[in-house]
Order: C-alpha cells, then sequence, then structure tokens
C-alpha cells in the first residue's frame, strides 16, 4: 500500500542520497559546506549526525580537487555524490568533468568505470546575477559520456537520483534553486525512476510543449491558460537530456502535430535545438506548424530582478507560443 | 646548471658510479638479486624505449613520448610499490607501466592507437595515461582518500612532471591531500623541461619539493638518476603513507635524453652543453653499469646475454602485438555507455551500414 505524503524538493533529495548511503557504505559525499552547514540550499542537512564525517566530506573551495578526487575514487570502487554548489561553478572544474570523467571509461577501453554523480543546481528566479543563474545543462548534454539529469519536482527528484547514484558512468544531476521549496507528493516506499523517460506533466490534444525543470511549472501555468481558451496543451517533462526520450516527444506531436519547446537556457544553441531538429528529422510529415522555441534572451543574466524577468522566459512567452503554433493571433 | 638542487637532494650513487658516503649502509643492505634487479629494468625499459622511437619511425606506432634518461627514476620508485597500491600515470610513465604489471603487448597497443592497450590484467592497479597535464594528480589523491575510508593498506601514487606542478590540478591536489592526511604519493619526475619551456619558467621556487611545505608535508628532493637513492625515498613515502602519516612530495631531478615526443625536435630548445652532460655524464643506466662492474656483480658477458634477452622479449611482444587483430568500427561505441542511449544506437546502425569505408 503506497502512503502518499508531501514533501519539498530539497527533502526529496535529501532522502535519496540518505536511502543510498544506508544502502551502500560506499556511497559518500563531498562538497563545500554540505557537513554542519547542511549545504547552502540545505540539501545534506541531518546526514553529517547520521553517516559521520567520513562519508559527509567538507572539502576545500577546489573544485577541481574535489571533483578531481571524486572521479579518482568512483575510480577505484567508491561511489561518490559530489556537491558542486552552483552549476556556474561547474566551469572551473569543466576540465575534471569534460575531459576526464566522461571519457575515462571509453580512453581506457572499459576498464575503469566512474560511478559518480554531480549534484549542481542552476537557473534564475533570485537576482543572483549573471555568474550565479545559468542553465548550463546543454554543455553536458552535448559532451559523451555523461549522462545529464534535470528534474522538475520531488517525486522526479528523488526517484531519478536514486537511480542516477547506481549508474555506472558519471551523472549530473541539475537541480533548480527556485524549486527547493516546491513540494509535492512523494511515496514513502522506495521507487526508482530510470534515466531516459520523459513524463506527460498533463495530457492534451491540442498543441505539444517540452521542457524540463522550473519551466514545467510555467508551461503548467501557460496550460492552464491556454486551457481557458479552450486549447489544451500536452507537458512533456524530459527529465534527463542524456538519455533523451524522444519517442515520448514524437508520440506526442503525432497526436497535437504542433511543439513548443521551452528552456530557461538561453535560445541559441540550447537543446531547444537538438529536439527541434530531431523532430524534423523523424517526424517531419507530421508537423502542421514550424517548431517554435522559448528560451531566454542571448544575454548575460542581469541582477535587477525586474530585468532578470524580461530577460527568461515567463508564462505569457509559452502561452503566445502555443497560440503561434496554432496560428492563433497573438 | 641545476645546483639549486644538488644541494639538497638525496644521492647514493654518484655520477661516476660512487656510492656516496651516506649510500654505503642502504647499498650494502641490498641483496645481490635486488641490485641486479635495478639494472635489469632499467635496461629492459632503455631498450624498449628505443625499439618504440624505431617503431614510430616506421609508421607502425603513432606519436610516441620516449623516455629515455628516465629509467633510474621510474625503476627505482615503481620498485617500492606493492601489488595492491593504485598507479595514475602520466604519458612518459610505460617503465612504470611494465614494472607494476602491465603486458609489453598492451603498451604498444596503446601508443599504436588501440584503446584496449589500456586495458591491465586483472589486479593491476594502473590508470590509463594522463595526457593533459596534471588531471590524474587530483585522481590519485581521490584513490587514497577511498582507501582510507575503506581502511585498506594500499596508497595511491600520481607520476607527473615538472610542468605538471603549475597546474591548479596539482595543487588543489596537493592542499587535498595535506588537509585529509591522505596515503598518496605525488611523484614529479623533474626533468627540466615542458616541451620546451625550462624549470625556471615555470616556477620561481627553487626546487618542486619545497612547494610541499606550503601543504605541510615532506617534500623531498632525489636524485632522479640514482636507482638506488628514488628506490629508497620512495620506500620510505610509501611506508609513512601505509602507516597513516600522510601524503609525500617526492622530486626526482632527473632528463629525459631525448625530445618530447617523437613530433618534436629538443635540439631547438635545450643548450647543446647541457644535453651533452646528462647524456655522457649523468646517466642513469652508465653509472649503475659502473657500478655493478667495479662491484664484481655485473660482466660484459652477462651484461650482452641480458641486452640480449631483453631484445628478444621486446621482438616477441612487438609481434604478438601486431598480430592482434583490430576491432571493427562499430567498436568506437563500445565503452561511451553501459547501454547505448536510443540517439548513439541509430548512429552506431547507421556506422554499420558503411561499414570498412575507412576502417580495414
Amino acid at each position: 500500500m503506497s502512503t502518499k505524503r508531501v514533501i519539498t524538493y530539497a527533502e526529496a533529495i535529501n532522502e535519496a542520497l540518505r536511502e543510498e548511503m544506508k544502502a551502500d557504505p560506499n556511497v559518500i559525499l563531498l562538497g563545500e559546506d554540505i557537513g554542519a552547514y547542511g549545504g547552502v540550499f540545505k540539501v545534506t542537512k541531518g546526514l553529517l549526525d547520521e553517516f559521520g564525517s567520513d562519508r559527509v566530506i567538507d572539502t576545500p573551495i577546489s573544485e577541481t580537487g574535489f571533483t578531481g578526487a571524486g572521479i579518482g575514487a568512483a575510480m577505484t570502487g567508491m561511489k561518490p555524490v559530489v556537491e558542486i554548489m552552483w552549476v556556474d561553478f561547474t566551469l572551473v572544474a569543466m576540465d575534471q568533468i569534460l575531459n576526464q570523467a566522461a571519457k575515462m571509461t571509453y580512453m581506457s577501453g572499459g576498464q575503469t568505470k566512474v560511478p559518480l554523480v554531480i549534484r549542481t543546481q542552476g537557473g534564475g528566479g533570485r537576482g543572483n546575477a549573471a555568474q550565479h543563474s545559468q542553465s548550463l545543462e546543454t554543455m553536458f548534454a552535448h559532451v559523451p559520456g555523461l549522462k545529464v539529469v534535470v528534474p522538475s519536482t520531488p517525486y522526479d527528484a528523488k526517484g531519478l537520483l536514486k537511480s542516477s547514484i547506481r549508474e555506472e558512468c558519471p551523472v549530473i544531476f541539475i537541480e533548480h534553486k527556485m524549486l527547493y521549496n516546491q513540494k509535492g507528493e512523494v511515496p514513502s516506499e522506495e521507487y526508482f525512476i530510470p534515466l531516459g523517460q520523459a513524463d506527460i506533466k498533463r495530457e492534451g490534444k491540442d498543441v505539444t510543449i517540452v521542457s524540463l525543470s522550473r519551466m514545467v511549472h510555467f508551461c503548467l501555468d501557460a496550460a492552464r491558460e491556454l486551457q481557458n481558451e479552450g486549447i489544451e496543451a500536452e507537458v512533456i517533462d524530459l527529465r534527463t537530456l542524456v538519455p533523451l526520450d524522444l519517442e515520448l516527444v514524437k508520440k506526442s506531436v503525432q497526436k497535437t502535430h504542433r511543439l513548443v519547446i521551452v528552456h530557461e537556457a538561453t535560445r541559441s544553441y540550447g537543446w531547444g535545438a537538438e529536439v527541434a531538429a530531431r523532430i524534423q528529422e523523424e517526424a517531419f510529415d507530421e508537423l502542421d506548424a514550424p517548431v517554435l522555441r522559448v528560451g531566454a534572451e542571448d544575454v548575460p543574466i542581469p541582477y535587477n530582478l525586474n530585468l532578470e524577468k524580461e530577460m527568461l522566459p515567463q508564462v505569457r512567452d509559452i502561452v503566445d507560443a502555443a497560440r503561434n503554433a496554432l496560428y492563433l493571433s497573438v | 646548471m641545476f645546483n639549486q638542487w644538488e644541494s639538497e637532494w638525496v644521492q647514493y650513487i654518484t655520477p661516476e658510479g660512487e656510492i656516496t658516503p651516506t649510500g654505503e649502509k642502504v647499498w650494502d643492505e641490498k641483496s645481490t638479486e635486488e641490485k641486479l634487479r635495478f639494472y635489469r629494468w632499467m635496461t629492459f625499459i632503455r631498450l624498449f624505449d628505443r625499439k618504440m622511437v624505431v617503431l614510430q619511425r616506421q609508421g607502425r606506432i603513432g606519436t610516441y613520448a620516449p623516455l629515455e634518461g628516465q629509467e633510474a627514476a621510474q625503476v627505482g620508485s615503481a620498485l617500492a610499490l606493492k601489488q595492491e597500491d593504485w598507479v595514475f600515470p602520466s604519458y612518459r610513465d610505460h617503465g612504470v607501466a611494465m614494472i607494476v604489471g602491465m603486458p609489453l603487448t598492451q603498451i604498444i597497443l596503446y601508443w599504436a592507437g588501440r584503446v584496449e592497450g589500456c586495458k591491465p590484467p586483472e589486479g593491476v592497479r594502473i590508470m590509463p595515461p594522463a595526457v593533459p597535464i596534471a588531471t590524474q594528480i587530483p585522481h590519485a589523491v581521490g584513490a587514497a582518500w577511498g582507501s582510507k575510508l575503506r581502511k585498506e593498506n594500499s596508497v595511491a601514487v600520481a607520476y607527473f612532471g615538472d610542468g605538471a606542478t603549475s597546474e591548479g590540478d596539482f595543487h588543489e591536489a596537493c592542499n587535498f591531500a595535506g588537509v585529509f592526511q591522505l596515503p598518496a604519493i605525488l611523484f614529479c619526475q623533474n626533468n627540466g623541461y615542458a616541451i620546451s619551456v625550462p624549470f625556471t619558467r615555470q616556477s620561481a621556487s627553487k626546487t618542486v619539493a619545497q612547494k610541499a611545505s606550503a601543504y605541510n608535508f615532506p617534500g623531498i628532493c632525489v636524485d632522479g638518476n640514482d636507482v638506488l637513492a628514488v628506490f629508497e625515498v620512495m620506500k620510505q613515502a610509501v611506508e609513512r603513507a601505509r602507516q597513516g602519516e600522510g601524503p609525500t612530495l617526492i622530486e626526482a631531478v632527473t632528463y629525459r635524453k631525448g625530445a618530447h615526443t617523437t613530433a618534436d625536435d629538443a635540439t631547438r630548445y635545450r643548450p647543446f652543453d647541457e644535453v651533452e652532460e646528462w647524456i655522457n655524464k649523468r646517466d642513469p643506466l652508465i653509472r649503475y653499469i659502473t657500478l655493478l662492474k667495479n662491484e664484481g656483480l655485473l660482466t660484459e658477458q652477462e651484461e650482452r646475454d641480458w641486452e640480449e634477452n631483453a631484445k628478444q622479449k621486446i621482438e616477441q611482444a612487438v609481434k604478438e602485438a601486431e598480430a592482434i587483430p583490430p576491432k571493427p568500427s562499430t567498436h568506437l561505441f563500445a565503452h561511451v555507455y553501459a547501454k547505448l542511449p536510443p540517439a548513439l544506437e541509430k548512429q552506431k546502425e547507421e556506422l554499420l551500414k558503411k561499414e570498412g569505408t575507412y576502417h580495414a
């Protein structure tokens, strides 16, 4: 019998970490301020007390150092979950992530597995400015060897993180800072969500809207507005960029014949372009309108909250795009 | 030239092949077999290295990083390790690799561009060579940390060059190893040049070893062309690490006799006199052979026999490596993911259709 509880996204991630640490003594956490402080977003709260400082390790401010150490530990039998406080800070450890972790198994002819999870958080909406608000998921998805998870709900975050920790390859797990306090139903029983399965967050027949992370919620709000006009939008949450579940998107497009892609990342060269390209390659005849993209303006993210709102996609932009895809005057 | 090291380094065998006063006890405690083992490995590695350069010139392997001149640093350090220790080598450490158990055929395959050459036999704990600079140092530190958490007895060694000490990875790894008192050995073969840039342009520090003091663990400078001194320094560092006394930075001062790789010309950036001195007066193998002969432990005949034996083994390994059939083109996809994501599966199917177009 499944018991549903309502917990936050941060609590759901915390539970996933706790359960996996209990299940496997080789699962260890390392990162900045994750111990006594419990993480700047309180995701690792209580874990130091429960598992001790050998398994919940506060590191020096040294992303290359502790990411590299995590890789080395993973190569030799541990299962480290590295927390990089902001996705923007992964950039200082990018050689270790893209050149080392992603390629180690390949370049060793399969000798070495790298069962490493890098947990981080991204996204705007909090006035954290250009170096603390980015959506960089596509950068990781562009490099073979990594899996990329970008969850939007407490339920997904927990089930996907548990699966990520059990992967043999490095997984980049990108949380959203604006979702940590968001609540949702999470069963008390253990469950896993396999990587590579998109999820229909709302069914509809008129237009398909594909998104992930915080934008899924914006899309659901947009869908409610569209419903007032008699438009039934189907909202698909990709949940993972690698592997990408294009089949579900294709199936939806076969039903709606219209596709809008929404990401918080800057529009140009984002993952939206990849989904659009693949859909026109594989389902061109299904389309009754051009595939449309909604993304952030191609500018650094401003500190000013009003300007930030201008720059990031808003519900209004998604509604407009959906109406455009249906050739309704905006 | 190189005076800054000579005042502080550990040296047991002089370039002339004489045991120093501090080295006498160490030398006397070694069995004949141990003494000959240093010689055999250094000779074997030198002959292998020369063969590899020839294979590259003949187009039978790809660009190769020769190690001649650094045999003592590699043999001395690797022989001080045990089976359970982890090795994180750079691209010039195939001498180390063969000592810890990597078969010659694998090493040849690797340089022939065959990824399966990275794979050591079961139980041999050596990682693939790190080609970008210093990236393997944090990995070694992480492995050391893992072994500490699991309460294992193994230590982890990162092999790197002098150029690597300018990279952030080196410093972050040192910091990490120092803070957590990890069983890690940071083994620097300072061969004086990072491709063409001399050590004086790499660092204002007098030595690499002194950098350890900033991280509060021992930094030891050793004559890297003295196999006995390298072995002893490494052995002590490994023992310290095994007993939970933390990391050590070892700077083995040496010289690569040849180019950085077979793709460059070292005469363009190194002074002739300097090269001459290192080749003719400081060679690690010549000084050791001189010592063994003076001690009556090696004859001309035994030397020729061993060289012949080594050459035969090397030729045999080349033959075996070259006889291993190449993998099909779809091997490209073999180790990207345990299970291919759908998009990649599709790319593999597309490749299968044109199988054989580029790949013999």
